[in-house]
Formats: C-alpha cells, structure tokens, sequence
C-alpha cells in the first residue's frame, strides 16, 4: 500500500518501501498533548534534543496548564508540547501543527479549539476511550470526533496505555516514552541518541529506570514500525559550528553567569522563576547565590545594595514584579548605581495570564518611574541573544552607572531552540572589587559636562567616604534644592542615554531597504515576523522588517530607514484599538506600545497590528495582517491570532 | 622587603591615625532642637571612637524620615535610600561585603510600617549588622501623621480624635520572629545606657535591633516626659550578658536581673506595660548569620570560564 501524504508548501517526494509512504518534507510541527503529569515534557525535550543533535533546526513550545493539577481528562488539563523541526534553522513555533500524539480526546479537543491543528494533521490518538465500559467517558468522547468533524484530521487509534501497560505497571509514567517510541519511528529518529538522553534525564534513578524507560521507546518504535503506513523524513545538515541547546531562561542564567553576576535576587514569579532555578543549581560553583527575597522590592533592594558594594548584581522578574520595584528602580538610577533587571514578560494587567506571553511591559519598563528616570531597555529577539544580553546589560549598567531592563517573554523562556556556542571572554567577568584610594579631591557625582558620565566610587575606597541619597543631590552627593542643581542632575542622567545611543549602529532591515511596507517588531516575534515577511517577498511584494533591540534609547537613524517605506506597521503581542470598534475613530485609537513609542520618536503615520491571545504570534497571521494592510482593498479576513 | 611586609607597615600606620568621636561627624546634624536623634548620634560617634573603626570601612544606611537623614551627618559611606526599604539595602550590602560594618537607622514609620515586611524577613536573616529604630511615636518628617507605635487616643493630624488602635510593640514583635538573635531597648535621654547598648549591639555578631526611644520636641513632646521626669517609672534589665552601664544605679533604682538567654522572660517582660524597661532583653550569638551560610568560595574568572564551558557540555547538540 502506498500513500501519498499531501502537505501544502512543502516540496514532497514519495518513497516507496514494501508497504510505507515515506514523505520528505523541509520542516514539521508536532504536538504532544496529555493531561498534566504524564511527562510530555521529557517526551518532548528528548525528542528535540534528539532533532538538534541530529543536526535539524528545532524550536519546541510548552503548552502549560494554568493549575499545577487541573483534573485530568478535561479541556483544561492540557500540557504538552510543540516541536518545530526542519532542515534549516528554526526561528519561531510556526503556524499549525501537522502531526500531533494526544492521550485522550479532551486534551485535544482543547487543541482543536485553539486552532492550532493543522487541517490535514495526522492525529495518533489513545484508543481507549471509543469504547471505554464508562458510558459518560464514551459520550464525551463521541461529543469530542463530532466536534473535531469539522476538520479533515486523519485519526490513528494506538493502544498507548495498554501497550505501556506491558512494560511498566503505572501508565502514567509510561506512555510518555512509548509516544516517544512512536515520533522516533515516524520521523526515523537515531534511538542510540535518545538512549543516551534518556539515561542523562534518568541519571539520578536506578538502572531499572532506565532500562524500562529504553524498552518502552522501542515499543513505542516497533508498533509504529508494525501499524502505520506513512513515515516523514526531514533532511538535516549536520551543523559546521559547535552548537548548544536550550531554553531562553536557561540561556539568561547561564548569560548572567558568563557576564560575571554573583548575587541573583528574586522572587519568585512565573514564567520569570526556572532562571533562578537554573542559577540555584549552580552558580554556586561560579562563586555566586541565588536570594530568594521576601518580595520583589527586597529583591530589587538587595540587588541594588550588593551592586553599590562592588558586586554585579541581577535580580528577575515577570511584570507584577516589576510593578513592585518601580521605586526601586529610580532610586538606583538616581544614585546611580548600576543595575541590571530582567523582565521576563507574562499576560497582564495584574495578574493576568502568568505563564503565557505578552509584550506589555515595555512602556512601563522605560517611563514607569515617578519623575524623570532615564535608563537602558533592551529586548533580546532570539534564545541565542537572550544569553548575550546578560553580558551586554552588566556592561551598559557598569559603564553608565544606570538600570539596564531585558525584556524577554514566556515565549523566549520556555521556547527551546539551538544556537552557536557561545565563546566565553574572562574580560566579561568581574575582576576584584575596586579599593585603590580615591583620588584627592574627586567628587562622587564629578560629571562630564560633555557625557553625564563619572567615576564609581565603591564603600572601602579609602579616602572617597559620602553618602548617596534618592534625594536631589549636587556634585557632592549633598541634597540640594538648588533649581539648577536639579536641573543638572537631570540632564546628566540623561545625557549619559545620548552618549550610550551613539554607540549604537542603526538597526539591520531584512529585505530591501525600500518598498511599500516595512513591518516594525521588537524582542521574540523576530523569527515569526521575518518568516512571514519571506512568504510575502516570495510572492513578490515589496515589504521588509526591522526587528529592534534596543528600545530606550532607541537605536540611531530609525527615521531614515522608516522614510524610504509607503507605509510602516509595527507587529506586537499586546492590546491597541481597532479602527471602526464602538468609540474607535484613527483620533481615539489607543496604539501597541512600540508604535506609541516610534510614532513618538519619528513623527511618521505608523500603523500597528497587535494581538494578546496568550500566544506567540504565527507566521500565517502576521502574513495575513501584511496582506490587508499592502491591500486595504482587499476583503480579506483579518487574522486574530489563533 | 617582601610586600606583605610593606602591607604591615601599612597597617601600622593606620593604627597609628587616632580618630575621637569629633572625626566621625561629617556635619552637623540638621534634627529639631532637643530632637533624641541628636543623642543617638552622639552614641554612635563615641562608639566609632571606641572601636576606632575606618570610615571608609562600614556603612550607614537609612530608609527616608528626620532619623533617616541621620548617615548624611556621619563620617562614613553612606546610603540614604528609600521609606522602608533600609534594609533590603543594607542586607545586599552585607552579602556583597561581609568584611564592611553595616549600621541601618530607621523610624517608627520607615521600620514598623512600610518597611514592616523587610524588618521581619531581616530579623530572620540575622546578619551581622547594627539596626537602630528610632522610635518617637510619630512621622516626624512629614509633619505629625500617627504611627504604628503612637499609643492609643493619642492625637495627630491623621487622627485628631486620637490613634484607634493600640501601639504595635516593636519589641514583642521582633522577639516573636524566629531566628531574632539581639533584641534591647534604650532611650535618648539616658546616654549611658544608649551608649552601652550600642556597644553590646556592635560586640553581637548578628542582626543587633535597638528600639531607641527618642524625643520628638515637635510632635511628641509629652509622650516621653513623664518618663524622662521621673526615672522611677523606668527599670534597667541588668545582666553581665547585657548591659549595666556604671553610675546609672542612683537614679534608675528599679533594678532586674534579667538573663538575655531567657527568651520566656524576654517577652514576658517586653509584654507588660508598667514601667518602661530598657536593656538588653534578648540575644543569642551562637545563632547563624546569613552571609556566612550563604558564602561560597571564591572562584576566579578563568576558573568561571572554563567551567561555564564544561557547562555547556549539558547543552551540546
Ligand atoms: C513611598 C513613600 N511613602 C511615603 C513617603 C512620605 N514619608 C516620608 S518619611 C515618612 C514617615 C517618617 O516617619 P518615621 O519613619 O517615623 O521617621 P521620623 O521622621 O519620625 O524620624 C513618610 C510617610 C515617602 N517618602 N515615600
Ligand atoms: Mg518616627
């Protein structure tokens, strides 16, 4: 029997074995989805490590339940995962996904309902509840294929749980491995790998572990092998660099080891706390420790005293916390004493959607302090660069004595996804604590008129002994009420921001310098924008995109590069206004904040699409969005993203 | 001659430099006439005399109120930082340095209101610093607001009927938080004694917390008076583990040996409302400090880097 299996956009070549369709594609999505606690996490970080090491581009995503135990076998239990994978780099979750492996039908019904199912998505479905002796389960799950009818997925019943149920006695920590078994078969995945990634995530149990956790792989692999009809082979191009693979907090904790940070302070606070985790682990061993405070303000506080001290100090944060420090946050800047904070971005207001991403925080992170708090923001727009600007913020925060803010997102923290290994520089660590005297006469605020730079004096100094204060304060450091002495400070601590942005090179354009659109993003949507904007070139259209770093100070000659573009729209994971809503007219519109901010900063017409559905942006939907905006005309359906 | 020889040398110079308590102030103060800060200032230079201590070598920190200006005036670094937030400061500090001697001024309001959070979690903590809550009843700076620690029915601009709640005490909170290792009770007008407590305060190798009830001329001139007028209404805690300041004996007659081990009695004691007591009512120095649980070797920046390399083999596609 041969089948050919047809998926849009991708170049197909049908292989014929005895009787298995073999489908070469450039790239697939897969998703595994079970209720929380049946371990498809390590079913996914096994299997994307594997895709990695076997040389593929990868980006994985976990889906994540809101409670830590959400009642199983519910449309709100889902946990799981995406994995993207192909023969080239991987930059973003993508659109939908074409095979998914759920280990009953109200998981995936949850799926289905998010539209993230692609619509010929080959589904290996447990079989155990179609006919299941509880009669309520059985209705449910007719309710669930009726449901799900709408689509044209093509359903695989496996014996998931019975056929673990052979191997290990409790399914739940069983079936895990054997869908592993089954993606390893389909996807023609090197077990040796997986064997060896097996027993490295396993290596604190017993060998009994290990070896059932191998035996159910392989089950897993020999049911596919003896079942399905179809396999899909996805070339790869073993890298020529030495590369390293993981998640986005991994890579802020392991960047912040690597700039030299020895005190991490936080709080704990989703999706913002596996940092700290991952630092707790070790920075022990850099010399370094994790203080976990009795709130964000200590956090921040404690940052702030270690780091006027000598030390380089971090603390971590998502946006509630980051309301917290506010105050914090300019007193550091008015004492200036270096800071570095990382913001790792959920849904808001308050509370909001902790573990999903959103891009709300970036107006807040650069104006939200009372009076006029001037300080560094920057966005890192990969996994890679997450690690990167750790080093990049102490030094900025060093040199400029002020607050460096990272903002990052749910999207970057727990995407999973393979970069260059970093060459690590002793020049980015700390050297000792400065304690050479303090030149005679040498004030502690002796700005540069020219800079509104000026030399750190650290306790211990001999010789340099004064008091910093979050009041206004002259050259030497008194309070001063003096109308031009406040005056001074402001324009010092500014200054300093101008100094910083002439260091800065003006930001790179993907695509021509010209057209008629230019699609302006910042942070984690960099991947997804670029992909998007590749398929509207493909087809000839004249739009390019400029993803920005740094956001205060913006990087120089954005008006320039905006000039030679018809139009301009910024695309953002947060609210702004739709034209034509009840009450919404172009003059009450509310903006996306980096549009706010650049219409601000360029006085140009920019537009903006922005969408806060709890999930990084896809692809198709930004492409949408750049089609309706290249032809207004047009009646085409405006993408809320799925 | 060898440097480290030089470095002795050194050394001994400085021993030779003989600071006197006048060396320690920086300024003069800018508190109210007849303000109690005053004399917690004074306390605390003749304490630096004592210890001879570098003024380039500890730090003051404070949160914002009259009694949080109080580093602006002493010759040392200092860090005036923000209402209630003294202490998270001065434990990042203390983490950082070890080796600085770190001394936190605080005030009714700045400690057992806004800050009231931090001041629990750093009793807790316990690291090794010298905390002096300057305690006049009252928000000082902003001009007669009630405090946590106002006593009932007394009136200010916030409640000018009188407070509406009792007097949250300082002391019997802070000996009700586990792990509190130093915890006394002084008094302005009694300099001696505030002099004494310092020196003890300094002496324990923790987290040393002094309620230092102060004069507020301004606000609060009647709170303390009747106290001030009439030493019989106050009694010493007297202890060879605590404190008995010579020639306090004629005037505080009301005397109790009180052994600062005994946390049991401690609160008893810091519960009744008869007689204002002042000493030290607790302290423990054989408990933890934090810096030293949490420190770890020193490990060189080579040595980061080629473990940050060994690292990444967990990551290695
Ligand atoms: C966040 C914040 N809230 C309020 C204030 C205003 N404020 C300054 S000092 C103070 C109270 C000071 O009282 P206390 O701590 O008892 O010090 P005192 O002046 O009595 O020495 C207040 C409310 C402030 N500076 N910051
Ligand atoms: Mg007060």
């Amino acid at each position: 029997m041969i089948r050919l299996c047809r998926l849009e956009n991708e170049t197909l070549s049908s292989v014929a074995t005895k009787d298995i369709n073999i489908s070469e594609v450039s790239e697939h999505t897969v998703e595994i989805i079970t209720n929380s606690g049946e371990g498809a996490q390590k079913c996914a970080q096994i299997f994307g490590q594997t895709c990695a090491k076997m040389g593929n581009g990868v980006w994985t995503v976990e889906i994540i339940p809101a409670e830590i135990e959400p009642p199983h076998h519910t449309v709100t239990s889902t946990s799981g995962n995406i994995i993207r994978f192909g023969t080239d780099k991987v930059t973003n979750w993508g659109d939908q996904s074409k095979l998914a492996v759920a280990f009953n039908d109200q998981v995936l019904l949850s799926r289905h309902r998010l539209d993230s199912l692609h619509d010929n998505c080959i589904i290996l479905q447990e079989s155990l509840w179609e006919n299941h002796e509880d009669e309520d389960i059985r209705r449910m799950y007719r309710e669930a294929m009726e449901e799900m009818s709408s689509k044209n997925y093509r359903f695989v019943n496996v014996p998931i749980e019975e056929e673990a149920l052979k191997i290990v006695s409790n399914p739940s920590h069983g079936k895990n491995m054997f869908a592993l078994g089954l993606l390893a078969e389909i996807y023609q995945r090197d077990v040796s790998i997986i064997e060896r990634q097996i027993a490295h995530i396993f290596r604190l149990k017993s060998q009994k572990v290990i070896d059932s956790n191998i035996e159910l792989v392989k089950a897993g692999a020999a049911w596919a092998r003896e079942n399905l009809d179809f396999q899909f082979h996805i070339p790869s191009v073993p890298a020529e660099e030495e590369r390293i693979v993981m998640n986005g907090n991994q890579a802020c904790g392991l960047g912040s080891i690597a700039a030299g940070m020895e005190l991490c302070s936080m709080y704990p606070i989703t999706p913002a706390t596996s940092v700290s985790h991952e630092l707790a682990e070790v920075i022990e061993n850099y010399g370094g420790i994790v203080h976990q405070a009795e709130d964000e303000i200590a956090a921040a506080g404690v940052a702030i005293g270690a780091s006027y001290a000598g030390k380089v100090a971090l603390t971590v944060t998502s946006g509630p916390g980051m309301a917290l420090k506010t105050e914090f946050i300019a007193l550091a800047i008015m004492v200036e004493v270096p800071l570095v904070v990382l913001d790792v971005q959920r849904g808001g207001p308050s509370t909001g959607l902790p573990t999903k991403v959103e891009q709300s925080d970036l107006l807040s992170s650069i104006y939200g302090q009372p009076g006029d708090a001037p300080r560094v923001v920057i966005a890192p727009r990969s996994i890679e660069e997450c690690f990167h600007s750790m080093v990049t913020a102490r030094r900025i925060a060093e040199t400029f004595r002020t607050v460096v803010i990272v903002l990052t997102d749910a999207n970057l923290a727990t995407g999973v996804q393979q970069f260059t290994r970093p060459e690590l520089d002793v020049r980015w660590q700390q050297g000792p604590i400065d304690q050479s005297p303090v030149p005679e006469g040498l004030r502690p605020y002796e700005w540069d008129p020219k800079t509104g730079m000026s030399r750190r004096i650290i306790p211990g100094m001999p010789g340099g002994a004064h008091t910093v204060t979050g009041l206004a304060h002259d050259e030497l450091s008194l309070v001063s009420y003096h109308p031009s002495g406040n005056e001074l400070g402001m324009r010092m601590r500014s200054r300093k921001l101008a100094v910083f942005q002439s260091t800065l090179m003006p930001p790179e354009v993907h695509g021509d310098e010209e057209g008629d659109l230019l699609v302006v993003g910042w942070g984690s949507t960099h991947g997804a924008i670029e992909e998007a904007v590749d398929r509207a070139r493909a087809e000839g259209r004249k739009v390019s995109s400029c993803q920005l770093t740094f956001l205060s100070p913006l990087e120089p000659g954005i008006k320039d590069i905006f000039s030679k573009f018809d139009k301009v729209m910024t695309v953002e994971i947060n609210y702004s206004d739709t034209v034509g809503d009840p009450y919404i007219t172009e003059e009450t519109r509310r903006y996306g904040q980096l549009a706010w901010l650049l219409r601000a900063h360029t006085l140009i017409d920019i537009d903006c699409w922005t969408s806060c559905p709890g999930q990084p942006l896809r692809p198709k939907d930004i492409y949408q969005n750049i089609i309706a905006k290249l032809e207004p005309s047009q009646d085409i359906e405006i993408g809320e993203a799925s | 001659m060898s440097s480290l020889a030089i470095s002795l040398l050194d050394l001994e110079a400085d021993a030779g430099v003989c600071f006197e308590a006048e060396d320690y102030q920086k300024r003069p103060g800018k508190w109210c006439a007849g303000c109690g800060d005053f004399g917690a200032l004074n306390a605390v230079k003749r304490l630096l005399a004592k210890e001879q201590l570098q003024p380039d070598r500890m730090v003051f920190v404070s949160g914002i109120g009259c009694s949080s200006r109080f580093p602006h005036y002493v010759n040392a670094y200092g860090f005036h930082g923000i209402h209630g937030r003294a202490l998270p400061l001065a434990s990042g500090i203390k983490l950082a340095r070890p080796e600085l001697d770190v001394f936190v001024v605080t005030g009714d309001g700045d400690c057992v209101s806004i800050g009231a959070g931090h001041w629990i979690h750093a009793i807790r903590y316990n690291m090794n610093m010298v905390v002096m809550l300057l305690d006049n009843n009252i928000y000082g700076l902003t001009k007669n607001q009630t405090s946590p620690t106002t006593p009932l029915g007394y009136s200010s601009m916030t409640s000018p009927h009188g407070a509406q709640l009792p007097a949250l005490d300082p002391l019997q909170a802070t000996l009700g938080v586990s792990n509190a290792s130093f915890v006394a009770q002084t008094a302005d007008w009694v300099p001696a004694h505030l002099y004494a407590t310092l020196e003890a305060a300094y002496d324990h190798p923790g987290f040393s917390f002094i309620r230092i009830l102060q004069r507020c001329p301004k606000f609060t001139p009647d709170i303390f008076e009747q106290a001030v007028k009439d030493p019989a209404r106050t009694e010493l805690l007297v202890h060879e583990d605590g404190v008995d300041p010579p020639g306090l004996e004629k005037l505080y007659e009301a005397r109790r040996e009180h052994d600062p081990k005994d946390i049991d009695e401690a609160r008893s004691l810091a519960r009744r409302d008869d007689m204002i007591r002042l000493g030290v009512f607790f302290r423990d120095d054989s408990l933890p400090v934090y810096e030293e649980v949490r420190a770890v070797p020193k490990v060189t920046p080579q040595e980061k880097i080629n473990r940050l390399n060994k690292e990444f083999e967990r990551y290695a596609v």
